[in-house]
């Protein structure tokens, strides 16, 4: 491993620039951390930090001058691998006859700066969505082939993070390109860096550098193990799948319901969900149509909408099906929990509904003696009469 | 839970399964006040698109969106592609306003199959409902042509009034007797009606297969599936030999839009088809 | 003779029967309540008992996807609640919830099988009893069936 300093690391900014890289990276609009267009480590929320709970999300400026002092905001990464609008194909009619246009591949090179642990396993989960299946989406294909990682390892996990509990983090370990991690205090600012690739190879090979020695080395096992046990949250998950599929008819879905306004900002932040739903539009000539496929959330009232009605027309059966889907049906499909930990479901939650601690409820639910739903009352009613 | 039931036939290597080819409407059939059967062809030559009955296509109309029906037939002509169609929506109405030669996107096929393998050797008894007669066409045009692989093969249909009855010549009322038995039933009908009335649960006591080998294939409204799975189970027919068409809100069909989904079942591409003994906890689940 | 026994025998199902039956099936007896929409049985579990509705109102519904429950028929007091449990494979058919607070006095229907089972003649009478009831309500759901307020040209 290396270790390089702040200019070092806008030297390799600027290699992946004329490399042909977009340069993609949090930086602060409208009071939150998100994921836009920068041009150098100035653009980055430098010396900022995030406080984040149960639908609250806050910046506050560091003592210090770190540039990835924070963890995750209200954007993933998805938004440019699976965009939240896409044109799939137009379509021309000239009296009976229509042809049809496939777009442009999309040939942009985009290297994402600053990717946290979690999110690398969102992205792996994504691509199994998209590329994993029978079919696979070659739009998707083709922007995947064209990233650039460039992954951070996370020193302070925010109050609402939980990725130790998801196997997802705090430490990168594969699927990045070149891995940083922040090593700053009274007397340094640097990096240590390592390649995951020949690419990343290649950009740090470009730039001075010096040798990490063991102390550094330390130090950076320190944080690592420091981050890893500062996670204020937690999930169990060895049983999850078997522990949401017992419990569909938990009274705990109709508390939940009467909170929650499915208004699908958990879907929106969450890094995993996938749903889209598609549209075919026209214009005013007639003669032309396009199809686009755009961002969908279960929440929605016509998502699961059939001819006679939607199928999920309650709350509860709405959020149920996103809890259930993301933490124990995923599972079944893909082989692995859908959920990272990045906790943004809870942070962006206007009323707070924390995922962790809905799981606890139901596993709480289970142990108790009491009956939780209709259904255990009634098998009890009819098994013995009563002694007079 | 993702067990397919049979091997999709779809083959997208290196393919945008996004993309709609380009068929035309041969013809258009009103079959009853509500629904038509719709013919294409490709581009008015032979049509080379094979599938295996249970499974949907895609249909397109320009502008106005798609929607995922189920494939009626071939046969009896094999030069084309059937869908038997209900009107009750934007793109089911406008494909019915469609003219000979219009053309009409097709994605497909999709989804899993009717199990005609496992039927083999087997009475067969297909309990339908309303337009739930549709994706089982091409099954009883199967078990027709190969006849002698099966047991006994009976068609227990239901519908709302007999002007709601499909494919009456084909099947209910055919100019030749088929070796087919047919119980057919209407929920209401006018005195002048000399069929059944009530519901179509109640053709399931009185037919005559052997309920311990027999393979029962239904399909309809869930709430009909509901209690006609329950009527089969009751005269004894096991779970694993009942089989059920399921439906869900479709954006795609290939498994990425997510709308489909039935637990961890995406109905796309791990349906419509599927065995009842592996979709019998989650039909216990409301608003699933 | 309890509480329960003489507000359950005044009931027209069991009124007049030896008393060697009210005595055994008073053994399977017990006083239940609910509030306003909770849940009494629901489809597809099993159906060992019946009850017979004290106060309050409680409705017959189907779930149908899409439609949610539907009401098809409501029971209030003296009536009996429950057939299923009569019939194998003893589930209940459909759902049933109590629109009002309801009070009921519930019927533990495995062991009212067994009465029937063993004293035949008790059965007897019992089945005659509630035949009229099914019958009845079987042509009045055909008759509701028939939706005879629907204006027709």
């Amino acid at each position: 491993m290396k270790i390089i300093d702040v200019p070092a690391l806008d030297q390799i900014l600027d290699g992946l620039r004329s490399r042909g890289y977009t340069l993609l990276g949090p930086t602060i609009r409208d009071q939150a951390i998100v994921y836009d267009e920068i041009a150098s480590t100035r653009n980055l929320p430098v010396g900022w930090k995030d406080e984040q709970s149960p639908g609250t999300y806050r910046l506050h400026r560091r003592d210090d001058d770190a540039l990835f002092g924070y963890v995750v905001g209200p954007h993933a990464w998805k938004k440019f691998l699976f965009p939240p609008v896409q044109k799939l194909f137009h379509v021309t009619r000239n009296g009976q006859e229509l042809r049809l246009n496939r777009p442009k591949p999309d040939a942009e090179r985009r290297a994402f700066i600053g990717v946290r642990a979690c999110e690398i396993e969102a992205l792996s989960i994504q691509d199994q969505v998209f590329t994993g299946g029978p079919f696979s989406e070659p739009s998707y294909l083709a922007r995947l082939r064209n990233m650039f990682v460039l992954a951070v390892n996370c020193g302070e996990p925010a109050a609402t993070c939980f990725c130790t509990s998801m196997g997802a983090g705090p430490a990168v370990k594969c699927g990045f390109d070149l891995a940083l991690t922040e090593l700053i205090g009274s007397d340094r600012h640097e990096f240590i860096a390592e390649s995951g690739s020949p690419e990343g190879e290649e950009l740090l090979r470009d730039v001075r550098s010096r040798e990490a020695r063991s102390d550094d080395l330390r130090r950076r096992r320190e944080l690592m193990d420091k981050a890893a046990h500062s996670m204020a949250r937690s999930v169990e998950t060895s049983d999850l799948k078997e522990l949401l599929y017992r419990n569909q008819e938990s009274a705990r879905w109709d508390r939940i319901a009467e909170r929650c306004l499915s208004c699908a900002n958990c879907t929106m932040v969450c890094p995993t969900c996938f749903c889209s739903t598609v549209e075919d539009v026209t214009d005013l000539s007639g003669d032309h149509a396009e199809r686009l496929r755009k961002w969908d959330s279960c929440f929605t009232m016509d998502f699961s909408y059939l001819v006679g009605g939607s199928v999920r027309s309650s709350t509860k059966a709405r959020y149920r099906q996103w809890m259930t889907h993301k933490l124990a049906t995923w599972q079944d499909q893909f082989r692995r929990i859908g959920c990272v930990g990045c906790g943004r479901c809870i942070t962006w939650c206007p009323v707070g509904i924390d995922i962790t601690e809905e799981v606890a409820a139901i596993r709480r639910g289970e142990t108790t003696s009491a009956p939780t739903g209709p259904l255990e009352k009634s098998h009890d009613r009819y098994s013995t009469g009563m002694d007079e | 839970m993702p067990a397919r039931e049979a091997t999709l036939t779809a083959v997208f290597e290196g393919h945008d399964a996004m993309l709609p080819s380009w068929f035309r409407v041969a013809r258009i059939r009103s079959e009853t006040q509500d629904t038509f059967t719709l013919e294409l062809t490709a581009d008015g030559e032979k049509t080379d698109f094979t599938f295996q009955p249970g499974q949907f296509n895609m249909l397109y109309v320009f502008g106005v969106g798609e929607v995922p029906i189920s494939i009626s037939g071939p046969p009896p002509l094999r030069d084309r592609i059937i869908h038997t169609i209900r009107a009750v929506g934007t793109v089911t109405r406008n494909l019915w306003r469609l003219k000979h030669g219009d053309i009409v996107g097709v994605r497909g096929p999709f989804g899993t199959a009717w199990p005609l393998k496992e039927a083999e050797g087997r009475d067969v008894v297909i309990v339908t409902g309303g337009i739930g007669l549709a994706p089982l066409r091409p099954v009883l045009y199967h078990l027709l042509h190969h006849r002698k692989k099966f047991g006994r093969v009976i068609l227990l249909y239901g519908a709302r009034t007999p002007n709601d009855l499909l494919y009456g010549d084909e099947f209910l009322w055919p100019a030749l007797p088929l070796d087919l038995t047919v119980d057919y039933t209407v929920d209401r009908a006018k005195t002048d009606w000399r069929g059944q009335i009530g519901v179509v649960t109640t053709l399931i006591p009185r037919a005559e297969f052997d309920p311990s080998r027999a393979v029962t294939m239904v399909c309809g409204p869930e709430v009909m599936m509901r209690f006609t799975i329950r009527a089969l189970s009751e005269r004894g027919v096991a779970s694993e030999r009942i089989y059920v068409s399921m439906e869900r809100s479709m954006k795609c069909a290939v498994g990425f839009c997510g709308h489909c989904q039935y637990g961890p079942a995406f109905v796309c591409k791990d349906g419509p088809v599927f065995r009842w003994d592996r979709v019998e906890r989650l039909f216990g689940i409301r608003e699933l | 003779m309890t509480v329960i026994q003489q507000e359950w025998m005044s009931n027209a199902l069991f009124s007049g029967l030896p008393p060697d039956c009210v005595e055994r099936l008073s053994h399977t007896t017990r006083n239940e309540s609910f509030e306003s929409r909770e849940l009494i049985f629901r489809e597809g579990e099993p159906a060992d008992g019946f009850h017979l509705i004290q106060k309050g109102s409680v409705a017959l519904e189907i779930f149908v996807e899409g439609r949610g429950a539907v009401m098809i028929e409501t029971l209030g007091p003296g009536e009996v609640l429950g057939w299923s449990w009569l019939v194998e494979p003893y589930r209940w058919h459909f759902d049933a919830k109590a629109l009002t607070a309801t009070q009921t006095i519930v019927f533990g229907g495995r062991v009212v099988r067994e009465v029937f089972e063993s004293h035949r003649d008790c059965g007897y009478l019992m089945l005659k009893r509630f035949l009229p009831i099914i019958v009845q309500r079987l042509q009045a759901t055909r008759l509701q069936f028939l939706d005879v307020y629907h204006a027709r040209a």
